[in-house]
């Protein structure tokens, strides 16, 4: 069971490099869920900096936030809502999808320098 | 309907994909069906301990406690895993030219059998909550509300039946490779896992990213193909892979083979000063 010595050495360790990371912008970006659709289902944000994403979900039903780009996945309860962070991110797109209903799909495009629109 | 089911596969895959390895890893070692069983049912239950929390609004476990529990959770089944591979280099090596005398030989010492349960079930309760949320969702959804549980139900069959493929298929492989074979799959697991692990952690914004997407191969090879999803299960593949999940994938995947190496040498030692002594 040296494994189980050796994890929280790994982890206290990217912690420690943790510290050194882009502070996360803590405004965040608010991505909405209502009538099975994402508003906005692309958004603009900027590149290179870690960013505070909630995702609100209107909905009764609960939905998975899922980004296979991102590796994200988070369940965001009916009416309820989570908070994530993503990034920081290379310019580019990045696709995300309800997991529970893959008809759900959206896009963030990361630019350098963009402001952010909400 | 059809697309009910394609998405309860996919929730009962991974879990079906684990339990199978794991089964095929733990061939010959007693009592090994009473506790993956054992896990299966805990799992289950867990499973809808998760659900029913992640879906309280105001829970503070919507958010960080569930990125957190799946990053723990998924830490010690690889904790776990690496103890059955551990201990199976330093065990079944010397039997490993008949399965069945494991059985017979390793009644006594401490044999891996809590890590068998364990892992079955951190996969059942993880995937499991994800299939009971879903389920649960498409149930209270109104029209049509039969005929995608229905779905949902034809999806869990086809997920268990891919698991018992790969089980059937594991036993296909002729017995003396059969255990380097299985260490090898349950070593690659484990770095997934921990892999995945580690994103969860970056979620909440415990660890650093390390950079977003070392490289791309979504356009050769998607994660969202059934290929790409299998991949990822088992062997961890990723598209578009952050530096934390990569750190996570390599750390993991040389200190269990460092692990494996130290015990099976030590192993091999103390059997052949057992054939030689003096």
């Amino acid at each position: 069971m040296r494994l189980s010595l050796l994890l929280p050495v790994f982890l206290a360790g990217a912690l420690v490099v943790n510290g050194f990371a882009l502070a996360a912008d803590e405004a965040p970006t608010v991505l909405t869920i209502r009538d099975s659709k994402f508003e906005p289902n692309q958004l603009t944000l900027p590149s290179g900096v870690k960013l505070k994403l909630v995702i609100r979900n209107l909905d009764v039903i609960p939905a998975e936030f899922e980004s296979y780009d991102l590796s994200r996945e988070v369940i965001v309860p009916g009416h309820g809502e989570t908070t994530i962070y993503i990034g920081p991110m290379d310019p580019g797109s990045y696709q995300f999808f309800n997991d529970f209903n893959h008809e759900m799909q959206g896009s963030i495009a990361a630019k350098p320098g963009v402001k952010k629109e909400n | 309907m059809l697309a009910t089911a394609i998405i309860m596969f996919r929730e009962v895959l991974e879990a079906a994909l684990i339990i199978a390895i794991v089964l095929g890893a733990s061939r010959g070692i007693a009592g090994r069906g009473r506790w993956i069983a054992g896990g299966i049912a805990l799992g289950l239950i867990g499973a809808s301990v998760v659900a029913i929390l992640a879906n309280v609004a105001s829970s503070e476990f919507s958010g960080n406690g569930q990125a957190i529990l799946n990053a723990v959770i998924l830490l010690s089944a690889v904790a776990m895993l690496t103890w059955h591979n551990v201990w199976m280099s330093s065990n079944a090596r010397q039997f490993s030219t008949d399965v069945k005398e494991i059985g017979s030989a390793v009644q006594s010492g401490q044999r891996p059998l809590a890590a068998l349960m364990v892992i079955t079930l951190v996969a059942v309760m993880r995937e499991g909550s994800e299939a009971v949320l879903f389920l649960w969702a498409i149930a209270t959804s109104g029209e049509q509300s039969l005929n995608m549980v229905l779905g949902g139900f034809g999806g869990l069959v086809a997920g268990i039946i891919a698991g018992l493929l790969l089980y059937l298929g594991l036993l296909r492989i002729p017995v003396r490779h059969f255990f380097s074979v299985t260490s090898w799959l349950i070593l690659l697991l484990a770095a997934g896992l921990a892999a995945q692990a580690a994103a969860f952690l970056n979620q909440v914004g415990v660890l650093p990213a390390l950079g977003n997407g070392l490289w791309n191969t979504s356009n050769i090879l998607s994660q969202s193909s059934l290929l790409g999803q299998m991949l990822h299960i088992l062997v961890g593949y990723i598209a578009r892979p952050s530096g934390i999940e990569v750190v996570f994938y390599v750390g993991t995947f040389l200190t269990i083979l460092t692990l494996m190496r130290i015990s099976g040498k030590k192993r091999s030692e103390q059997v052949k000063a057992a054939e030689n002594p003096g």
